[in-house]
């Protein structure tokens, strides 16, 4: 049954629009088709707010706030791209870039990574800041997937899906600060955790290259974000709408299914 | 002690799962759950962290995840005794790093680690709202003010002198 919801007049860029009840800047936004860059946000998972690439501008609010995790509010008045939040996402982006690995060149998101997507659009051509080059291992011991940390952002995507979605919670953020990282279970290697049911929707769920079927070569690893979305309008109103793309693996791609 | 040996065969078991019941096995008391665990086995091992994971029905990943976010819980065996110091502002400039120095020469530990003996785990914290009292630091919870290297060794040699169970 569609729920009533009530209408809220606001204003994005200029352009007025009945956005919904308890709906926030960035859904209102986008449901007409007024671009705002995300990260963190995915549609049919909690709100995260961690990334702060969707900050906007609120008028008669000096902050910028995050425009995933800010409800609308009747007559707001919304700027989504400002000289100052282009500056803003430009130093989150080279700050993330400086952080951990990111060597587009050798990644297997080369062309499908969204880190890459909001680096071109903010016109990111280099990093101010020293890189720290963190060491960190790769973990290939699930038989199915791979998990690089060197590309990984801590935008979490993996872990709300796998809790709220596929209700496994395999992996959590542990520690805190540039030191925060992705565990599965207690830490051991993910092909040894036994809450891992498989279903890989933590890699089609990734923004980067951190998260990939094994065997992918370069540019080759295609996420499905929009799988999420899918799965959760499917449980609530029973209608089921065939993917527009959906993650394969290698193997598949090759046309030699095992 | 009256009561059977925990199933495990470790009485510590005991301790904590009395705590669990206490609290209704309530996933909200994980915090506080962790710090009994600590408090009765001195640090957190994958172990423990599993069953406090499966006592409270949370994922061990959560469990992990919390622990580590907190400075307090420690995953490794600790020593007999503890030596914090102080390097906040306040301290530095106070000559904290020749304290830390003192203590890592005398006792073969580096920050952060328990000397190999397992008598002394030498740790650094980031100020302790003492300022005033800079150079400070705690000897097994003991806060000690306006110290240095010379009287920290001190410290550290009287508190070793007393014995475990006034301790
Ligand atoms: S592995 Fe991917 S989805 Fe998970 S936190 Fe890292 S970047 Fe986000
Ligand atoms: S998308 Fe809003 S904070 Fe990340
Ligand atoms: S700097 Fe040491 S107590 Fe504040």
């Amino acid at each position: 049954m569609p729920e009533v919801r009530r209408s809220i007049a606001i204003t994005i860029d200029d352009t007025e629009i009945d956005a919904y009840e308890g709906e926030s800047i960035l859904q209102a936004a986008r449901r007409f088709g007024i671009k705002i860059p995300s990260m963190c946000y995915l549609e049919g998972l909690s709100v995260w707010g961690a990334c702060r690439i969707c900050v906007v501008e609120v008028a008669g609010q000096h902050q910028p706030r995050p425009a995933c995790a800010t409800l609308v509010v009747e007559d707001m008045e919304v700027r989504t791209n400002t000289a100052r939040l282009q500056s803003h996402r430009r130093t989150i982006l080279e700050l993330l870039f400086a952080e951990g690995n990111h060597v587009c060149a050798v990644c297997v998101s080369n062309g499908n990574c969204e880190l890459q997507d909001r680096a071109v659009e903010a016109g990111m051509d280099h990093v101010r800041f020293d890189y720290r080059n963190p060491l960190r291992p790769v973990d290939a011991t699930h038989p199915k997937y791979v998990f690089d940390p060197n590309r990984c952002i801590v935008c979490t995507r993996c872990v709300r899906v796998c809790d709220e979605i596929e209700g496994a919670h395999v992996w959590d953020v542990a520690s805190r600060g540039h030191q925060a990282h992705l565990v599965t279970e207690l830490g051991q290697p993910w092909g040894r955790s036994s809450s891992c049911t498989w279903c890989g929707k933590c890699v089609a769920s990734c923004p980067t290259g951190a998260l990939f079927y094994q065997g992918s070569a370069v540019g080759e690893s295609v996420h499905a974000p929009d799988l999420v979305a899918r799965l959760v309008a499917a449980r609530r109103d029973h209608e089921w709408f065939p993917p527009v793309e959906s993650p394969t693996s290698p193997n598949e791609q090759n046309g030699d299914d095992r | 002690m009256a009561e059977a040996l925990h199933p495990s065969g470790d009485d510590r078991f005991a301790v904590l799962d009395k705590h669990l019941k206490r609290t209704h096995h309530a996933q909200d008391q994980l915090i506080e759950t962790l710090h009994v665990a600590q408090e009765v086995f001195g640090y957190l091992s994958d172990d423990i962290l599993m069953y406090v994971a499966r006592a409270l029905l949370l994922p061990p990943s959560m469990v992990l995840g919390v622990a580590t976010f907190y400075h307090l819980f420690n995953f490794e065996a600790q020593g007999e005794h503890a030596c914090s110091v102080c390097t906040g502002t306040a301290c530095f400039v106070k000559g904290a790093d020749a304290i830390v120095a003192a203590v890592r020469d005398g006792y073969a530990v580096a920050p952060g680690a328990t000397s190999e003996d397992g008598f002394l785990t030498l740790r650094t914290a980031r100020c302790l709202g003492s300022c005033g009292l800079a150079p400070v630091v705690v000897i097994d919870g003991n806060v000690a003010g306006h110290q240095d290297a010379r009287s920290t060794l001190e410290l550290i040699r009287a508190q070793a002198r007393i014995p475990e169970e006034v301790n």
